[in-house]
């Protein structure tokens, strides 16, 4: 009989090590999120006040103006991001199609070129291409930063490319191919559709690296080029909170909708070989 | 003959890319850091670099290792309770929950952290509100473990992705054996699962590692001041000195640390890559 009971509290013991484990990292992922959440409707905040002591939407009617700092941000972020994509796609998707598909001469020392700019802090790069930006008139401009953003979602975009297309079976194109069809009509028809889930995270990747980018637009946007993840760094250190934190949830948005949906773009085939 | 030329035309446009915005600006980092202002070659401005900066760069050192290793844990963890754990809602649950960091920007990461390890941030109220600390004893965690807090929150999710998927694709045949015999679960996870998706780890790890040593806008954000990192000094030589050279010195410096890491994952990478 004492056995069994035993059993019971040593069962009821592991489910109530689970739930608070599950419950402290539901915790720690939620908690910073709830406050940002709250700093975001917060109209009034200050010591020592466990929440907000007057909530609110002035500060939202003040991001979102017609004509305010925050809109045109916001459209300047995503123009940028739509030329990165597809400044990056149109290079990416060649590059990646060689890799998978074709022979290439120093095949080693091309794939080291393409692992070499993940493996080594971006920082130094920046730097130095504000400089030469700065010597040719390019910081400061929409070019000059989607070029940054481009330089550096590109590594990226070719890999997930590469993976995309050396995913496709090819007996499918040679299949194609002995049914009379031309190289082109075949990669068109056949290898790009297939590819295509692959290509569309690879752009979704590249899109949301650049609206999330800092760092890159930190040296070359300023002055006049002020994206969302800059105006939000600006309000947080002016020590505008809620403006801070509702730009930060605008950043939020598209990043999260993508972790929620990565897997119906990037089956697990391509996954596996990205991470490769 | 042809195809291998083709081949290299469709993935010119790429190398050049990576050559323009990527080797170049390296190269002048390089030439930066060691040419002396009237001409010739020099190592003054290294020599500089550790006379001011010598404590920051241990501290960066530091926290990215400690990072490092707390991400290593984390993902060890959650993606072996994945693989290994018996409670099939814990694990959807769990599954569910881990990856919302996965595509949330540093710069984000850093406001949200900012508001949630304050002295008045949300933290410290559910510490109090739960009886676990004095209200006085309530402090900012806004220093070193702001910024530790922060890049594992952020990185963990990533490496606890790929280190899942390699665990979800081995053979569970030995796994199953050791467990038939009697093998503890955490047994099984440390001696037989994880020798086995090493090599995932180590890339996810490293991968991370030299992300972390070029972030700006986390130590900016969360702790800017004396000690702190060293991508916070790069920014500072140029912003409010325009010196350039000391600002690449540290760069190449970072990079160096960065190096022995990248060397791990290039040796890694190409030798899979190479290899099919």
């Amino acid at each position: 009989m004492s056995g069994t009971a035993a059993h019971w509290a040593r069962r009821w013991a592991r489910h109530a090590l689970r739930a608070g484990l599950i419950g402290l990292l539901a915790f720690v992922i939620f908690g910073p999120l709830a406050n940002l959440l709250l700093w975001a409707f917060a109209e009034r905040w200050y010591y020592p006040g466990k929440l907000p002591q007057e909530f609110g939407l002035k500060f939202w009617l003040q991001v979102f103006q017609p004509r305010g700092n925050a809109v045109q941000s916001l459209v300047t972020s995503v123009w940028i991001a739509l030329l990165t994509v597809a400044f990056c796609l149109a290079v990416a998707v060649p590059a990646g199609y060689a890799l998978a598909r074709l022979k290439l001469p120093w095949r080693g020392f091309i794939l080291l070129l393409f692992l070499l700019p993940q493996a080594i802090p971006n920082l130094p790069i920046y730097v130095n291409i504000a400089r030469m930006f700065y010597e040719v008139g390019l910081n400061g401009t929409v070019f000059g930063v989607v070029l940054v953003h481009a330089s550096h979602g590109l590594v990226l975009a070719v890999w997930i490319a590469s993976a995309a297309f050396a995913a496709v079976d090819e007996s499918l194109e040679h299949a194609a191919r002995n049914l009379g069809a031309s190289p082109w009509q075949s990669f068109a028809t056949i290898t790009l559709p297939l590819a295509a889930p692959g290509l569309i995270a690879s752009a979704i990747f590249v899109f949301l690296e650049s609206l999330d980018e800092f760092t890159g637009t930190y040296f070359v946007g300023v002055p006049d080029v002020i994206t969302l993840p800059l105006l939000m760094f600006n309000a947080s250190m002016g020590g505008n909170y809620q403006i801070a934190s509702i730009t930060a949830l605008l950043l939020l948005i598209p990043s999260i909708g993508f972790m929620l949906l990565v897997e119906r773009f990037l089956k697990a085939d391509v996954l596996a070989m990205v991470g490769r | 003959m042809n195809r291998r030329w083709a081949g290299l035309l469709l993935i010119s446009p790429a190398l050049f890319v990576i050559g323009i915005f990527f080797l170049v600006p390296l190269a002048l980092s390089v030439v930066s850091s060691l040419q002396a202002k009237a001409g010739g070659w020099t190592l003054a401005h290294f020599e500089k670099s550790f006379e001011l900066y010598t404590t920051d760069m241990l501290f960066t050192v530091a926290i990215v290792l400690l990072s490092s290793v707390l991400i290593a844990v984390v993902a060890i963890a959650i993606a072996g309770y994945l693989t290994l754990g018996e409670h099939e809602r814990t694990r959807t649950l769990l599954r569910w929950l881990y990856r919302w960091p996965l595509f949330i920007p540093f710069i984000v990461t850093g406001q949200v952290m900012r508001t949630f390890l304050a002295k008045n941030g949300m933290l410290n109220h559910v510490l109090i509100g739960g009886g676990l600390i004095e209200p006085l004893a309530a402090q900012s965690l806004l220093d070193w473990r702001g910024i530790v807090v922060a890049f594992v929150w952020k990185q963990a999710p990533f490496v606890t992705l790929l280190l899942a998927g390699a665990m979800a694709s081995i053979d569970v045949q030995h796994s199953e054996a050791a467990r038939n015999l009697g093998a503890p679960r955490w047994r099984v996870l440390l001696e037989i699962v994880l020798p086995q998706v090493r090599g995932t780890l180590l890339v996810g790890v490293v991968l991370s590692f030299v992300t972390m040593l070029s972030v700006l806008s986390v130590p900016l954000m969360i702790n800017p001041n004396s000690p702190t990192m060293m991508t916070v000094d790069v920014a500072y030589r140029i912003s409010s000195h325009g010196d350039y050279a000391v600002a690449n010195a540290l760069c190449l410096i970072s990079l160096l640390f960065a190096s022995l890491g990248a060397w791990v994952y290039l040796r890694h990478a190409v030798k899979r890559v190479v290899g099919t």
